[in-house]
């Protein structure tokens, strides 16, 4: 989605995420599967319940397809995405580019798969970095508590008080960024979100008795938190994850069509789509520049929803709840 | 109920605090300072050691810090050399056009997203709902500025029926005499908001369905409308002005990509084009008026929550 409301914020009851669909699943998971909640065979039951869902597997045979064509397209679609050629310049579909080319004579299919690198490693990374940080810190804060916890969450809150597109703007406009770098500039405010959620968990699971039973057997606090907590918070996080790569590809997708993504040579979906715009006034329709691009950052961001809101079936309502 | 206000207000100054140290130091991360991005490699060393003693950069941190909330404090965010207008002056001039749209464009995704959600709720697994269901799927996929570019191309590339340009006025008049050029940027902007509206009263309403109350509702003998116009609606209705209210800066700023596809001459513009020109005064007073605009209406949000429900002040 390419407006993002800034997740849980203080009355967060009110926008829980995994409020949205968890009453979708009629018959819920009973008694049993609850007592079975160790790690690996939540996970097991998770793929379980997940492989049940039409939905989630199109997404993931979506998502599967995008990374094939995107990584190992371009072994079996040969094109030349370093030298410019301006002797195609904007030409139509044919049997030599099937999507025609973009107005510097790249071949449009190359060049998808070309930007679809970036925008695929870019949100997954940031993705990665940002549950990943925000994961620790919020779990570390929730466990921890007291008044360490109170001011490393007015932390977050102050973060998250700044509108996100304001702040991915201005770190763009100062680095200049690579691929690398752009990773970064998403991560870098979006673990907010991910920490207060699982602050939020931890708060919950802390009181738990297995987590008391560390405490009184003399295991360390970081025991606790890294094969207790986290371990039982793996639904919600790998959710928030799934949701969070879509995200990234949306902002990534923005600033590339604001002109501050990656610089050339290097492209994504949104930077093509911006050097589409400059023709979409023109006499002759040149839709090869508009719809693959677009198409193809719609495709894979409602991919990763689907597979998102399935694994929230799965983890959150069969096995926790109910 | 004092105590949870003292509390609350507290955290928010605390906030404040935070946010605005950590906005001036973003303008320290221009490579070379604030001043060397602002003249440009050619400056010689002497002259942005002259602009930096000007704007007192060559103090320490601590004291540009206080300086500029002094400044904030009486209510100047600023002077923007690269436009020679003060950064308030242009706020003045672009906040009222971005409210506009946001408020048109909010109003119209509410008209659909609320009706549309509890309709899914009521009819949830059929195939209306999995049709709209489908729908706030793609608003949340599409990225707005692709949802504004398919619009200028359908509706006018192709068909002549819209201006592709937002109304070029620099008035607010000016702007709402020209309602046809509106319509397109409303569109776009009201779309990716339906699907957050839509699938969030879907859910809160199903939600709500199975509770107590209704059941008490209906066994005293209402009838299913009256539950859920009489019940269901209101209380979901409370959770979604709740969620707009904590929103609401976040809408502001989330006009900047349909500003910049229908060259919008709004608030969000301004901002991105002086990201471009690398004009940090505009940057930095639209980033502080934003950031603590949501900080009050979080604190808004909250006090009135609690107002309005008890279980919140004791929490």
């Amino acid at each position: 989605m390419a407006y993002i409301p800034p997740p849980g914020t203080e009355s967060g009851q009110l926008i829980e995420p995994g409020a949205l669909l968890a009453p979708d699943v009629p018959d819920a998971g009973t008694g049993p599967v609850i007592a079975a909640a160790k790690p690996r065979g939540l996970l097991r039951r998770g793929w379980e319940v997940f492989a049940e869902n039409k939905l989630a597997l199109a997404g993931l045979a979506m998502m599967i397809f995008m990374i094939l064509f995107c990584f190992a397209g371009p072994h079996l679609y040969h094109t030349d995405q370093v030298h410019t050629n301006l002797n195609d310049t904007l030409c139509g579909p044919s049997a030599k580019h099937l999507l025609g080319c973009d107005n510097l004579g790249y071949d449009q299919v190359g060049r998808l798969m070309v930007g679809g690198q970036t925008s695929l490693e870019v949100g997954f990374a940031a993705a990665f970095v940002a549950v990943l940080f925000g994961t620790l810190y919020g779990a570390f804060s929730g466990f921890v508590g007291g008044v360490v916890d109170s001011f490393l969450m007015r932390l977050v809150d102050a973060g998250l008080s700044i509108p996100y597109i304001m702040l991915v703007i201005i770190l763009s406009v100062v680095f200049h960024p690579n691929t690398f770098i752009m990773i970064f500039i998403i991560a870098v405010f979006y673990w907010l979100g991910v920490a207060r959620l699982v602050r939020g968990e931890t708060l919950t699971l802390r009181t738990r008795e297995y987590v008391q039973a560390v405490k009184i057997i003399g295991g360390r606090r970081a025991r606790s938190v890294m094969r207790h907590i986290i371990p039982n918070a793996i639904g919600t996080i790998i959710v928030q994850a799934t949701f969070a790569v879509a995200d990234s590809i949306i902002i990534l997708a923005s600033l590339g069509f604001l002109g501050l993504g990656v610089q050339a040579p290097a492209t994504d979906w949104g930077d093509m789509l911006s050097g589409g715009l400059q023709y979409l006034q023109s006499s002759q329709n040149y839709w090869w520049l508009i719809y693959p691009p677009g198409i193809a950052i719609i495709l894979t961001c409602i991919a990763f929803n689907f597979i998102g809101d399935a694994l929230r079936d799965a983890f959150e309502t069969r096995l926790q709840r109910r | 109920m004092i105590g949870f206000l003292i509390r609350r207000v507290l955290q928010a100054i605390l906030i404040t605090f935070l946010v605005t140290v950590f906005t001036l130091f973003l303008v320290h991360l221009f490579p070379g300072g604030p001043i060397r991005a602002l003249l440009g490699p050619r400056a010689t060393v002497a002259q942005v050691a002259h602009y930096d003693a000007l704007y007192g950069f060559n103090k320490p941190f601590y004291v540009q810090y206080l300086k500029w909330v002094d400044q904030l404090l009486h209510g100047n965010l600023g002077f923007s050399v690269k436009l020679n207008q003060s950064v308030s002056s242009l706020l003045a001039q672009d906040l009222p056009k971005t409210i506009v749209l946001v408020a048109l464009g909010t109003i119209v995704s509410l008209v659909f997203g609320v009706p549309l959600g509890i309709y899914q709720a009521v009819k949830r697994y059929t195939i209306g709902d999995y049709a709209l269901t489908g729908l706030s799927f793609l608003g949340y996929a599409t990225p707005t500025f692709f949802v504004g570019l398919l619009l200028v191309e359908w509706f006018s590339v192709d068909i002549h029926l819209f201006p592709p340009f937002a109304p070029q006025s620099s008035s607010i008049g000016g702007v709402l005499s020209q309602p046809r050029a509106l319509v397109l940027p409303v569109i776009a902007y009201a779309f990716v908001l339906y699907a957050l509206w839509s699938r969030f009263m879907r859910s809160s309403v199903m939600d709500n369905l199975v509770q107590d109350y209704v059941r008490t509702a209906r066994a005293k003998g209402a009838s299913e409308r009256r539950v859920l116009w009489g019940h269901v609606f209101r209380n979901s209705l409370m959770s979604i002005i709740t969620l707009l209210g904590l929103s609401l800066p976040t809408l502001v700023a989330g006009a900047i990509l349909i500003e910049v596809v229908f060259n919008y001459p709004g608030m969000g513009l301004a901002f991105y084009n002086a990201a471009l020109n690398v004009d940090y005064q505009v940057l930095l007073g639209f980033t502080v008026v934003a950031t603590v605009a949501t900080i009050l209406g979080n604190l808004l949000a909250d006090v009135g929550y609690a107002m309005l429900d008890p279980r919140v002040r004791y929490s």
